[in-house]
């Protein structure tokens, strides 16, 4: 049993079926830790289906998901979480009425807690630890200007930016982007992708991101799996799947879509 | 602050309890039932807070006094720390069990499911002729670890018992809003999604909400059953849940305290409403709670925290 070489994420023949559509078929992928796993592909080609299958959001039809080693397969998403994969979403996820930092603040206190019903209700909300946490994580991802701005009014990036902060609150071991950079202009993506990445390798994270542009993948995965039509057809380094013909000719529209890929 | 708060209380309880034997006893009668509700009302308030407001908390309610009521009728058990245990726990077995099905649910369904769930109990208790059917059935006196006091040392006896329930729960309440179950209200009023990503199973978490709630109307319900000495359906029906909502309306959610001065003030007003326009009654306590929610919506509670804001920008420099 050695740490080292045993994957943190082992996902063997995973499909899933909505009634007659298959929107995942066939996956097998196998992530190394502190591995950058960039995920391409065409709208509905797959890429959130398999994300929620990973996070326990939806149950695989078929097939097996292992966490360092343990079998996670169709577990509840708050039992995955608190196994340790996070996760931020394609529509940011935050909670609009409350403040940053108290959004802040409840995921490091939920953290603390979360292991029991006795634990949410023997944690206090309020303690110096949750406080100091809450505002690092903050700091981290430099968003602490905005730190008692009610979250509905944050500007799009910076509510991407507290959506993934507060799925790393609880010291996830594996994170799962699903496109980090929807709805951001072209011109913020870079930097909200320094931020974010350079924040996770600080917290040494397993990070798995999709993203529909090849430049950004490009510069910060380490390997990029192509979906198309429910399945893997690359699974390679960027420049080799750039170079790949079949990506070309089934993904070609990769990059113009990006901007129109905003469904959850 | 926090310790600042729990002393208060703790010296406002203390100070209720021995002003006490000066009062007159209708008086007594009164606060005893209004404290004794107020415990059901903490327990909406809880639910309140997640955005769900149960309008069939009096089910609860009805299960406490019974249990103590039955207790009196089928044995010899007369210990009140022991019915009132009993009680508490029969309600908190109720809300474990129906909690199944209700903690599904939100908004206008959870309150109608709610409310379902009271007029059923209300119905067995109607149809039931061993219980006393609509008249319900006598009570008998409690004894406390052995001490039976009569008449009006019975009545005073009585109030501490609830002022001591009354002063356990609002500590232990006033914990709970502080720890980070009693703080995921906003939270699941605003995104379950995001909860369950932070590993928190939001069903589960209203369940609990719904059992603690459950427990304190139990408590409640067994506390009021001693005190007037007679149970019927009527504590299972829709204007008693009805009363519960509307004095956590006139409350607020905001604060523990709001829930007992609230209690009290919804009686007081209503036995000066009824002594005074019997017919009307229901006219006043009505015109109450419009003034309320036009003026205070966030209820009396708020009261204090904008005399404290509007004291902390008097004294600024
Ligand atoms: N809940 C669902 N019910 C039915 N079909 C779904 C559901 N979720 C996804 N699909 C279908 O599965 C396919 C893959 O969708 P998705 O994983 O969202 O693609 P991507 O994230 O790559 O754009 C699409 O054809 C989509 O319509
Ligand atoms: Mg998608």
């Amino acid at each position: 049993m050695n740490a080292n070489t045993s994957p943190i994420l082992a996902v063997r023949d995973l499909e899933k079926t909505f009634g007659s559509v298959v929107a995942a078929r066939d996956i097998s992928v196998s992530v190394p830790a502190q591995q950058t796993v960039g995920i391409i592909g065409a709208n509905g080609a797959g890429k959130t289906t398999f994300v929620n299958m990973i996070t326990g959001h939806l149950a695989p039809s078929k097939g097996s998901i292992l966490f360092e080693g343990r079998d996670i397969t169709g577990l509840p998403s708050r039992a995955i979480t608190r196994l340790g994969i996070s996760r931020s979403f394609q529509v940011a996820q935050v909670f609009p009425t409350m403040t940053v930092i108290e959004n802040m603040r409840i995921a490091s206190a939920i953290a603390r807690g979360r292991d029991s019903m006795l634990g949410l209700m023997s944690t206090p909300l309020d303690t110096p630890e949750t406080a100091r946490e809450a505002d690092a994580a903050l700091e981290l991802f430099q968003i602490a200007r905005y730190r008692d701005a009610r979250a509905a009014t944050l500007p799009q990036g910076v509510r991407k930016l507290l959506d993934i902060a507060m799925a790393v609150a609880g010291a996830p071991r594996l994170l799962l982007l699903d496109e980090p950079t929807s709805g951001i202009s072209i011109e913020e993506k870079f930097g909200l992708m320094e931020v974010v990445m350079s924040a996770l390798k600080t917290r040494r994270i397993t990070v798995l991101f999709v993203e529909h542009d090849m430049d950004i993948v490009g510069r910060f995965a380490d390997r990029v799996l192509a979906f198309y039509d429910g399945t893997v057809i690359a699974d390679e380094t960027p420049e080799a799947v750039l170079a790949n013909p079949q990506v070309q000719t089934l993904i070609s529209g990769t990059r113009a879509h990006g901007a129109g890929a905003a469904h959850a | 602050m926090r310790m600042g708060s729990t002393v208060l209380g703790a010296l406002a309880f203390a100070a209720l309890a021995a002003i006490a034997p000066l009062l007159p006893p209708w008086l007594i009668s009164l606060a005893t039932i209004a404290f004794a509700n107020a415990l059901v009302v903490l327990g909406l308030i809880i639910l309140w807070r997640t955005g769900l407001v149960p309008f069939g908390q009096a089910l609860f309610y009805a299960i406490g006094a019974y249990a103590v009521a039955l207790i009196g009728r089928y044995t010899p058990i007369r210990d009140v720390f022991f019915v009132v245990f009993v009680g508490a726990v029969a309600a908190g077995i109720v809300a474990y069990l129906i909690g199944f099905l209700l903690a599904r649910y939100r908004e206008i369904f959870f309150a109608m499911l709610s409310l379902a769930m009271s007029m059923i109990l209300y119905g067995i208790l109607v149809k039931t002729e061993t219980l006393g059917s609509t008249d319900g059935f006598h009570v008998e006196a409690g004894s406390f670890l052995g001490w039976r006091p009569q008449g009006g040392t019975r009545n005073l006896a009585i109030f501490w018992l609830v002022l001591a329930y009354c002063a356990i729960a609002a500590w232990l309440v006033a914990y709970y809003f502080r720890s980070v179950a009693g703080s995921l209200t906003h939270p699941i009023r605003d995104n379950e999604i995001r909860v369950e990503f932070l590993g928190v199973s939001v069903d589960r978490l209203i369940h609990l909400k719904l059992v603690v709630s459950g427990v304190l109307a139990g408590i409640g319900g067994a506390l009021a059953a001693l005190a007037v000495q007679h149970v019927d359906p009527a504590m299972s029906y829709w204007t008693t849940s009805g009363g519960f909502v509307f004095v956590t309306i006139l409350a607020g959610a905001g604060s523990v305290a709001a829930a007992f001065v609230g209690s009290l003030l919804f009686e007081l007003v209503r036995s000066i409403a009824v002594t005074l326009v019997p017919g009307e009654w229901q006219m006043i306590l009505g015109t109450a709670l419009l003034l309320t929610i036009l003026f205070l919506p966030e209820g009396l509670g708020s009261l204090v925290s904008r005399l404290r804001q509007r004291w902390r920008r008097g004294t600024a420099p």
